[in-house]
């Protein structure tokens, strides 16, 4: 099932999916998932690993073409690879879930976020003044102008995180998509990346889509919420998704939504796995078995 | 040694030659090393200089300039490369490794015939270990262009090159064209082991091509520098190379040199291992990497 998008206004949306579905190798990754996206909104796209969140992402960016449905940018139909960088605008900022660097790497901070000013495009970059202001302001929107001179590959998880921040919104993307950026951060870390996005969604106006296989580091920013699981997805407010009759039709099988102090637990029929980790948010398969 | 420059050394043709050849062959590996050593393609160059093997032995076995065997092979081999290995980097590191062991084979097989029909065992050697001093002057337009046009796209896709890099994901995200990028700079990388494999042999063509990579990358955080650092060592230690290479000549009564390629990969390992020395720790918030920046130009 999948329970519409929120209640937008039309031409106020950033992104609408309808119906999508993703077949990879004759497996069924995505059946029929809605939902859409707007300014300013911050939005978790929770679920199990391996539930397709990431699939879901590259969709969005063109980079995975649906089997069925279709992808809206801005209320515009989404070409194969193509919409979010047509006439000048760039209107997706994207931050991968890992980076492909080795601690020796020759790239400061500051040479990453410069490269999200114009890294696609050909030729050499000519330092200027106001290149070097594009950048230290960037560098500050994520709080990261202390380390802005060091090897990006040298610096932690949460600091590489803020540093491919900073070069996904120095472009002035209307819509930010980020790929498990909280995974295998510390608490603070994770607060305080949490914090800076969803600054930037209350200040810049910014459509944050956010992918987590834990939703309570999100849950004090997220307005709402797509929960995928099972190939399927429930979108709508925090409040409306999370709950047991919702997530049970989703998952196909029995699940419980706990809240203790302050968290959400979602608990599948069967009993978690070992290894599964204490109090995460999602602790069902992702086939829902 | 008794001269800083033996009586000759620039009047001499052979000398003048390789100093050209040399300076732009350092230059063009130096530049693109780094960008192979950022990419963790130093496994493609080396595959590269093996392959290029096989072309110089073929272009020995007909008698055409080893540079366009050398080259012919080099592209071809990249081709290949990018062909099998798609997308995965794993995959492509497999991919490589099954073109090479064919390619080196041939290479015995032609070198093995060559040395056979012409009697000589020069010629392999040259193809193999080069030498500079050996290198025919009709080439040198040839080469000086290779090594130009190789900067060239290099220069124009390095952005985007370290876009790729960084992760090719989000490099597709924003309309690259990932793979027919990969694809331009291995070829680029093909003409810079080429011309490496002139210069000191097909076999130690990616110590000029890693080396002073390498040696770069341990003394500078920015890209540009590295690059200018790295061309910079790969040209000191080749100058010098052919320095003491030919001053080698009188370092014995028996009037036999030492070879200018052995000289040039020993100096690329100690700037190497200099390198080492003078890096401070991880020194990452703070501006003590500046001062080690210094280090190569001396190296």
């Amino acid at each position: 099932m999948t329970v519409p998008g929120k209640t937008e206004q039309a031409g106020q949306e950033l992104l609408r999916l309808e119906g999508i579905s993703v077949r990879l190798g004759g497996r069924e990754i995505l059946r029929d998932v809605s939902f859409t996206v707007g300014p300013g909104e911050f939005t978790g796209l929770i679920g199990p690993n391996g539930a397709g969140k990431t699939t879901l992402l590259r969709v969005i960016l063109g980079l995975q073409p649906p089997t069925a449905g279709r992808v809206l940018l801005n209320g515009r139909p989404q070409y194969l690879r193509g919409l979010g960088r047509r006439g000048g605008e760039r209107l997706i900022g994207y931050v991968p879930q890992k980076l492909a660097i080795d601690p020796d790497m020759p790239l400061r901070a500051r040479d990453v976020v410069s490269l999200g000013i114009d890294g696609n495009r050909l030729g050499f970059p000519l330092p200027s003044a106001a290149r070097r202001e594009l950048v230290d302001e960037a560098l500050r929107a994520v709080e990261a102008e202390r380390y802005a001179d060091a090897r990006v590959g040298e610096l932690s998880g949460g600091e590489q995180q803020r540093v491919m921040i900073a070069h996904a919104v120095i472009a002035r993307p209307r819509l930010l998509l980020l790929d498990e950026p909280l995974a295998n951060l510390d608490l603070r870390s994770e607060q305080g990346i949490v914090a800076v996005l969803a600054r930037l969604a209350r200040e810049q106006r910014i459509g944050v889509l956010i992918s987590a296989h834990d939703m309570n580091p999100l849950m004090a920013e997220t307005s709402a919420v797509v929960y995928v699981a099972g190939g399927r997805a429930a979108a709508g407010r925090t409040d409306e998704v999370i709950r047991a009759d919702v997530l049970t039709a989703l998952y196909g099988s029995q699940v419980d939504v706990l809240r203790v102090q302050g968290r959400v637990i979602v608990v599948a029929g069967e009993a978690p796995q070992p290894g599964d980790p204490v109090g995460a948010g999602a602790v069902a398969r992702p086939d829902g078995s | 040694m008794h001269y800083i420059f033996e009586p000759g050394l620039f009047s001499s043709g052979p000398v003048r030659t390789a100093v050209l050849v040399g300076t732009v062959v350092a230059v063009t590996s130096g530049v693109i090393g780094v960008l192979t050593v950022i990419r963790g393609q130093s496994f493609a160059g080396h595959s590269l200089a093996d392959v290029a093997t096989t072309g110089g032995a073929g272009a020995f076995l007909i008698g055409v300039d080893q540079f366009w065997g050398f080259l012919l092979a080099g592209v071809v081999g990249a081709a290949i490369m990018e062909l099998i290995g798609v997308q995965r980097r794993r995959g492509r590191d497999v991919a490589t490794g099954v073109v090479l062991g064919a390619a080196l084979g041939a290479a015995a097989l032609f070198l093995y015939l060559g040395t056979q029909t012409s009697s000589t065992t020069g010629a392999s050697f040259t193809i193999l270990f080069g030498s500079m001093f050996v290198i025919s002057p009709d080439t040198v337009p040839a080469l000086i262009a290779s090594g130009i046009v190789a900067l060239a796209v290099v220069a124009v896709l390095s952005r985007v090159l370290l876009l790729a890099s960084l992760s090719p994901d989000l490099a597709a995200a924003r309309g690259v064209p990932v793979r027919a990028v990969g694809m331009a700079y291995l070829m680029a990388l093909a003409v810079a082991v080429s011309l490496s494999a002139v210069a000191i042999g097909a076999v130690l063509s990616t110590a000029l091509l890693i080396g002073p990579a390498a040696t770069a990358l341990r003394v500078t955080k920015r890209p540009g520098l590295a690059m200018a650092a790295s061309a910079l060592t790969g040209t000191a230690a080749t100058w010098l190379g052919i320095l003491l290479a030919y001053d080698s000549f009188y370092w014995s009564s028996s009037g036999r040199g030492w070879p200018v390629s052995f000289f040039i990969v020993a100096l690329v390992l100690i700037a190497y291992l200099l390198s080492y020395a003078r890096r401070p720790g991880r020194g990452r918030r703070d501006g003590r990497s500046t001062r080690a920046r210094k280090v190569l130009v001396e190296a």
